[in-house]
Order: C-alpha cells, then sequence, then structure tokens
C-alpha cells in the first residue's frame, strides 16, 4: 500500500468497515481460479474451477501428479484379474484431517452416495464401468449389494467391472470417487462442506470461503505425504473476468493463473513473447455439429462437402491466434495408446462436387440455414469466418444466430438447430472420453446422428484387452464419425495456456490433461535462485 | 402521519408479493433451464434435481411452495452453488455492496452539493462552465470505461493503488470513486439548476433585505429548498449503490451482490434472482419512503396524508 494512499481521510474509516485480510505474504500462494466454485462437495462438482480445489481438498484411490500421469492415492497398490475385470485395491494407512483412518467402506459409501439418484449427481456416469453401477444410478436396482463394489476388509476394495476398462484407475482419481467422510455428513447436514467443518483426506483443508472472493486451502498434517507438500496456505481467487484475473497477476497480487479462459484472448498474441507465458497441448476440441434429422443436413455428401470447405488454419492464425494446431480429428493428437485417423484435407473442388450431387449445384437452391453459438466474441468471429469460407467455396449464404448459454443448451438438446458450435474437453487420457459422445442416444451426441457399425465398433473396443486392436477398432469408429459421414467438423484443438514465473513457482509442468495438482507446487525462494 | 406508514407499509407488501410472484413466474417461463450443463444430464437425474429443489410439477404449484418458503424467510438453496442457500449468499455479500455503496453515497452528495452550488455562485462565468463540463463529462463516461482508464492509470501505470479485491483500504478508492463520480455529476446538475431557481425567490431576496450574511442565506435558507430534487432522487440512487453494482464490482473483484444480479438470471439461478429482486425492492420502496418523510423536516409546507 503506498502512503498516498494512506494518507487519504477516507482510509481509516474505510478499514473499519471490513477486516482486512492480507494478500501477499511469505508463506502465501495465490492463484486465480476462475469463477466461484459451483459446489466443493466431490459428487456433485463438475467444472474445471471446483476441481482443482476439489482435487486439493480430497484424493482417491489414485491421483494425478504434475505430469497428468496417474500414480497411487490413498491406495498403495492394486492387482488387475487376468480377464481385466477385478482389480483388488489395497490402502495405505491414511488418515482424514481430523486424524480418523480412511477405510475400504469410506469409498464404498462414498461411491453409493454418488450412485444414489437422489444425489442426482451430474457426474455419475464415470461410475457406470462398475457392475451395475448404471442400473443403480438410473433406479432400475434399488440394493447397491448389486454393484460391483465390496470391502473385502478396512484396508482392501474390490471392484467388479461390467468390462475391462482400461481407463479405470484415471476415473479413480476424478472427484466424483473420491471418499468423503461420512461420520460428518451425519451430523453437519447440509453445512458439513463449510469452512471449518469440512473434514478432507487430501493436501490441503478448507480453511475459509468467501462467496466470489476467494477460497483459502492450508495444508492438511494428516495428509499421508504431507512431508512432500510445500506450500502451507493457498489463497484461489474467485473471477471470472479475464482482465482482472489479468491484471491481478501483472500487478503481482496473483502468482498464476492456469485457466486459457482467464487470460484475455486479444492478448494472447502479444502474451506468447513473454517468458511468463506457458502453453502446452490439451485434449480438448473445438468442433461444430449438424443437425442430421433436418434437411439439408440429412444428406451426408452435403455435410461432407461442408465440412471440406473449411479452411481451419485460417481460423487459428486469424482468430484463436494462441497456437492452436488445427483437427483434422475429433481425438487430438497425444491421447495415451492411441493415433487419431488422419482426416481428410480441405478440398474445394470436391466440396463443390459433392453439392452438387446432392441437388445443389453451386448453392442454388440451398435452403436458408443457420449456424448456432453461445454468445461470445470466439465464437462469433469463428462463425462470421466460416460464414464467408461457405459462401465463397460453395455459394451458399448461412446465417447466424447467438442464443444466450442455457438457452443455447436448451436448442442443443432438443435438436432445435441447423449447425452448431461445440466443444469437448477430455474427462481422462483415453480416445473413449472423446467417441463415445457419438454412440446412439448418448446425452451429448446432440446430432441425432446414429450409426450402427459405430455403435458395433464403439462396443467392441470396450471389450477388447489387447491395447493395439483396441486402438485400431477405435480408428476405424473414428473414421466413420470424420471421413465418411461427418456429423461433426472438428475444427481445432485447444491447447492449455498459463501464467507463471517459472523462477519464483516449481512444481508446475505441461502435460495433456491440463491438470496441475496444487500439492505438487512449491514456491523458489530468493535464497535458493 | 402514522396512517400514513401504515398505509405506505402495506402497499409495500403488495408490491412485494407482485415482485416475487412476476419474478418467480417469468424466470420458469423463460427458455433455458436451471441445472442444464455443457454435458447433457440424463433425465431421471435431471427429475430428481427438479423434485429435490422444488421445481416438478405444476408451475401453480411449484409457484404456491415457493411462496409458502418465502413467507416464512426460506430463500431456498441455489440452484447453481449448491453448498449455498440464498439467504447465505445474501448474509455474505449484502454487506460488502452496502459498506462500499454507502461510503461512495456520501461521497456522491458530498461532491454533488459542494460542485453544485459552487457553479451556481458562479453562474455564467468561467468556474461554472468548467465545473458544467466536466459534469457532463461524468454523466457521460460510463463506469465500465472509467474503471479500466482508473485501473490502467492509477493500478498499472503508478502502481499507486490495488488493481482488484476488496479488504484493504487501497483497494476501496478507485471503486468508490467509480461508482461516486457519475452520479456525483447529475447530483451537481441537479443542485445548479435547483439553487438557481431558489435563488431567485422572494424569501431569498427579504433575507437579503434583512441584511443576512450571504453564506448563510445559501446554507440555511436556498440550499435546504433546493435539496428537495437531490432528495428524492436520493432514494433510488441509495438502493442503487447499496446493492451493488454489476460492473463495477466484477471489474474490481469485489465480492459484493451486484454481478449476482446479472449472473443469476443468465444462469437460471431463480432463486437467487428472486432473493435478490425482494432485497431490492424492500430497500428501494423503505429509502422512498424515508425520503418522503424527510421532505416534511426539509419544507415543512409540505404534509404527509
Amino acid at each position: 500500500m503506498s502512503l498516498w494512499s494512506r494518507t487519504l481521510f477516507l482510509a481509516p474509516l474505510l478499514s473499519l468497515f471490513w477486516g482486512c485480510h492480507a494478500t501477499s505474504s511469505t508463506s502465501t500462494f495465490t492463484y486465480v481460479n476462475g469463477s466461484e466454485p459451483e459446489s466443493l462437495d466431490p459428487a456433485i462438482i463438475t467444472g474445471q474451477p471446483e476441481m482443482r480445489l476439489v482435487s486439493a481438498l480430497f484424493e482417491g484411490l489414485t491421483a494425478r501428479n504434475k505430469k497428468g500421469e496417474i500414480e497411487p492415492g490413498v491406495a498403495e497398490s492394486w492387482k488387475i484379474s487376468a480377464d481385466l475385470k477385478t482389480i483388488r485395491f489395497t490402502l495405505r494407512h491414511a488418515r482424514w484431517s481430523n486424524g480418523d483412518p480412511i477405510t475400504a467402506s469410506d469409498f464404498l459409501q462414498s461411491w453409493e452416495r454418488a450412485l444414489n439418484p437422489l444425489m442426482a449427481s451430474k457426474y455419475a456416469e464415470l461410475l457406470y464401468p462398475i457392475k451395475n453401477a448404471e442400473n443403480y444410478n438410473k433406479g432400475k436396482i434399488d440394493q447397491f449389494d448389486s454393484v460391483g463394489v465390496r470391502v473385502i476388509d478396512p484396508q482392501t476394495l474390490e471392484v467388479e467391472l461390467e468390462n475391462p476398462t482400461p481407463f479405470f484407475l484415471d476415473l479413480c482419481s476424478m472427484p466424483t470417487l473420491y471418499p468423503v467422510h461420512f461420520a460428518s455428513l451425519k451430523s453437519e447436514g447440509r453445512n458439513w462442506i463449510k469452512p471449518g467443518k469440512l473434514i478432507s483426506n487430501g493436501a490441503y483443508t478448507l480453511k475459509d470461503w468467501k462467496i466470489d472472493d476467494r477460497v483459502i486451502l492450508q495444508k492438511n498434517p494428516h495428509y499421508w505425504r504431507a512431508s512432500q507438500v510445500q506450500i502451507q496456505e493457498i489463497a484461489a481467487l474467485t473471477t471470472s473476468s479475464a482482465t482482472t484475473a489479468f491484471n491481478l497477476f501483472y500487478s503481482g497480487k496473483a502468482d498464476l493463473i492456469m485457466d486459457k479462459g482467464l487470460i484475455p484472448t486479444l492478448m494472447i498474441e502479444p502474451l506468447r513473447k513473454k517468458p511468463y507465458f506457458h502453453s502446452n497441448p490439451f485434449l480438448a476440441t473445438y468442433f461444430y455439429r449438424f443437425n442430421v434429422t433436418r434437411k439439408p443436413f440429412n444428406h451426408p455428401k452435403v455435410r461432407k462437402a461442408f465440412a471440406l470447405a473449411i479452411h481451419k488454419q485460417q481460423i487459428v492464425e486469424k482468430i484463436t491466434r494462441a497456437g492452436e494446431p488445427i483437427a483434422h480429428s475429433l481425438t487430438p493428437p497425444g491421447v495415451r495408446h492411441y493415433t487419431p485417423p488422419e482426416g481428410l484435407p480441405r478440398n474445394i473442388a470436391l466440396a463443390q462436387k459433392l453439392l452438387a450431387e446432392a441437388g445443389y449445384p453451386n448453392g442454388k437452391g440451398f435452403p436458408p440455414v443457420s449456424i448456432l453459438y453461445n454468445s461470445s466474441e470466439l465464437n462469433q468471429q469463428i462463425a462470421v469466418e466460416i460464414q464467408s469460407m461457405w459462401k465463397e467455396a460453395l455459394g451458399v449464404h448461412v446465417t447466424l444466430q447467438n442464443q444466450e448459454w442455457k438457452v443455447y443448451l436448451g436448442s442443443l438438446d432438443q435438436l432445435d438447430f441447423d449447425i452448431a458450435r461445440s466443444s469437448w474437453v477430455g474427462d481422462y487420457n483415453d480416445a473413449n472420453t472423446f467417441l463415445d459422445c457419438f454412440v446412439t442416444g448418448r446425452g451429448n451426441n446432440r446430432t441425432g446422428w446414429s450409426h450402427p457399425i459405430y455403435d458395433q465398433l464403439m462396443a467392441q473396443s470396450a471389450t477388447e484387452q489387447n491395447t493395439e486392436k483396441r486402438s485400431e477398432i477405435l480408428q476405424s469408429a473414428e473414421r466413420i464419425l470424420i471421413e465418411q459421414e461427418f456429423p461433426i467438423v472438428p475444427i481445432y484443438h485447444f491447447v492449455g495456456m498459463s501464467l507463471y514465473h517459472s523462477e519464483k513457482l516449481g512444481g508446475f509442468e505441461a502435460n495433456v490433461v491440463d491438470d496441475h495438482p496444487l500439492r505438487e507446487l512449491y514456491l523458489i525462494e530468493a535464497s535458493q535462485k | 402521519m402514522i396512517p400514513f406508514i401504515f398505509r405506505r407499509l402495506i402497499l409495500m407488501l403488495l408490491t412485494l408479493f407482485t415482485v416475487v410472484s412476476l419474478t418467480f413466474l417469468l424466470m420458469r417461463l423463460a427458455p433455458g433451464n436451471p441445472f442444464s450443463a455443457d454435458r447433457k444430464i440424463p433425465p431421471s437425474i435431471l427429475q430428481e434435481l427438479e423434485s429435490k429443489y422444488g421445481l416438478s410439477g405444476t408451475i401453480g404449484e411449484q409457484y404456491l411452495s415457493y411462496l409458502k418458503d418465502v413467507i416464512r424467510g426460506d430463500l431456498r438453496i441455489s440452484t447453481k452453488y449448491r453448498d449455498w442457500s440464498v439467504n447465505e449468499i445474501l448474509a455474505q455479500t449484502l454487506p460488502v455492496s452496502m459498506a462500499l455503496g454507502s461510503v461512495a453515497f456520501c461521497l456522491t452528495l458530498l461532491f454533488g452539493i459542494i460542485l453544485g452550488s459552487f457553479a451556481a455562485l458562479y453562474q455564467g462565468q468561467w468556474q461554472d462552465r468548467s465545473l458544467m463540463l466536466v459534469a457532463l463529462l461524468g454523466i457521460s463516461i460510463p463506469s465500465y470505461i472509467l474503471a479500466p482508464l482508473f485501473i490502467l492509470f492509477f493500478g498499472l501505470h503508478l502502481g499507486w493503488l490495488s488493481v482488484a479485491g476488496f479488504g484493504n483500504a487501497d483497494q476501496w478508492i478507485l471503486p468508490v470513486l467509480c461508482l461516486s463520480l457519475p452520479f456525483s455529476a447529475s447530483v451537481a446538475r441537479l443542485v445548479r439548476t435547483s439553487l438557481l431557481e431558489v435563488l431567485t425567490q422572494d424569501f431569498i431576496r427579504t433575507a437579503r433585505a434583512k441584511g443576512l450574511d450571504e453564506s448563510k442565506i445559501i446554507i440555511r435558507h436556498a440550499l435546504r429548498v433546493a435539496l428537495l430534487p437531490v432528495v428524492s432522487y436520493a432514494g433510488p440512487l441509495a438502493a442503487n449503490l447499496l446493492t451493488g453494482s454489476m460492473v463495477v464490482e466484477q471489474i474490481f473483484k469485489i465480492p459484493g451482490m451486484g454481478p449476482f444480479f446479472i449472473n443469476s438470471v443468465l444462469n437460471r439461478d431463480l432463486f437467487v434472482v428472486g432473493g435478490i429482486v425482494l432485497v431490492f425492492s424492500l430497500i428501494l420502496m423503505s429509502l422512498n419512503l424515508f425520503v418522503d418523510l424527510l421532505y416534511t423536516l426539509l419544507d415543512r409546507r409540505i404534509k404527509l396524508s
């Protein structure tokens, strides 16, 4: 605080109004976390800002490290059966933040809670690979006993899967599968999650939570590897404004921004040259959907023509400008055990030919269609660009339609659109998280598209035990999606972006899941430099 | 006076009832579901969520059960921030907005009245013209332009003041200025016009003829009457400032109620919207009542009936 501001006559009066909290002390690390967390309950959260906090507060059977890899968490080790359908986890002697031991039944109860239809967990489907979990969640069976989770003894948990699921250990590191402390849940009721009440098992405990201001985490001394956790206190600032986030970082009030949405789009280009700008490939794709239940996009040739006429390079160079790779496939490169198909390059001549074959030579007689997007500057710029590409290459004029977020989601669900902007962020490092969306009837399909061979291949991939063969099956499925049928057109893959001074902050590594656990971070003191 | 207040209170209750009912119905009729998300929610879970939040059944049933809860003082749980009740959200954010708003309010009146009177006394001279030009600028420059300019200059360029946040004294100055400057300008123009009119009236001439001190005439006699329009302006102004500004609170990252106003509508978080609208109308109506009472104190000719 400057002397000038101190001497202002209002200052002493003002400070009476509100207790001061220190924003920067040497032992506190401050970062901008994003919008106000919707909840800190592991069973119901879905967003990135919530996940960052919850994975510092809690820990599952497995955990992600700074490289984005899966490592043992509360489970010390696990044994997978020969048919790959049963996993037996051995738990370490870990403790809750109040000193209670963590047992296998904590996991069983917590998973039961997350799957309980009354909980209405939006991410419950992450537990569906477990035998009968889906039936229980959908209310088809009442007894949790038939769900494939068993407590063998306090330190041993056995999970029976519906099918071999190569990414199940990844899922174990996700919040929906974290344990919660049942005793406090019972005694505190709805307030169990509040600061001072929350009993957690992760590297940090919840010290304070001020709505729309900040969440303060304090190191948990009972955490099983507390000795490796270096930062004593973390302040996670709340703001959904990229400009404010950047101002805080730039003026030294925040040490880290690790969310591309919190970096002002207009500043990305100049920022890329700064030493504190860091980026990494990220498992997420920006794409367009076609509504295949309506004319004219019920015709695969029309969809293909539209897909082939997009100049993707121009979009990443002119609009997004953060070094995004253009997308030929829905699954981004870098997904574990999988190489996405090459896709089809831009080909205007072929696109024109296909459109003519579909009955619209040079776009003549093409019905009026529009691109639907949720209101945002970036979405609009891209839509305008694509609109002019289609006009130029195909002679088709599409109109633009923007809707407010919730209205846009409703339009997608009711298939009330022609073409719609979309994106998908991988939940875990496996091609399944992308390709499963387009199986017939999946909630996230949102195109009306259905293809028996695609569905069959996806089902086959779920039971295939050989990694290479599974990759081939998934590849053939993806070829149908992005080389033959085109219910969607991938446009570009996102990159993860972060701002921090690497001479001051350590433990932060680029990784494809764009997950940077807070427990791994450490401050580099001036004396150590 | 007592029957007047009593009648107004009854009217306030009726208005509150209408406001709450309209808000609920409009929010429910607007397209978009409070629980929809990026990722599609299975219909069974959506149903469960809706019944959990009292949003299942016909719209009439939903409305009646909501109304019952509101009457009991339970504004329900936010559909977006599921760990917090609306009462808790308001209890945390409203005091912040009110603290900031009350300082801005006092400053607005202080600046506005002093500058407005000054301009009126120097009517037509350079002091008056330059002040009114500044006031015009103040009214014309919206806070979403003023705030970033202030941040750029005082926060980033000079490094004197905090760019965002709330708590320390240096974090109060810029948001309070951004909140009060545009309104100060309006108040100054209001005071100037009104004071000029009052100064031509007979009772001022009489006061001067009596040989009263000019400063006494202005402060004790003229301003007292000239401030009446400011008083009626101050009611809605205070309600506006006390409940928080969407723009200023967002830009300066102040944990007040302002940003919830708009965001909750976008999130279809109908209970938070309901709660905010309720609080806002309550504050607005109470202040209007207060202003009417204040009138009688400033001008004895006004009788409440």
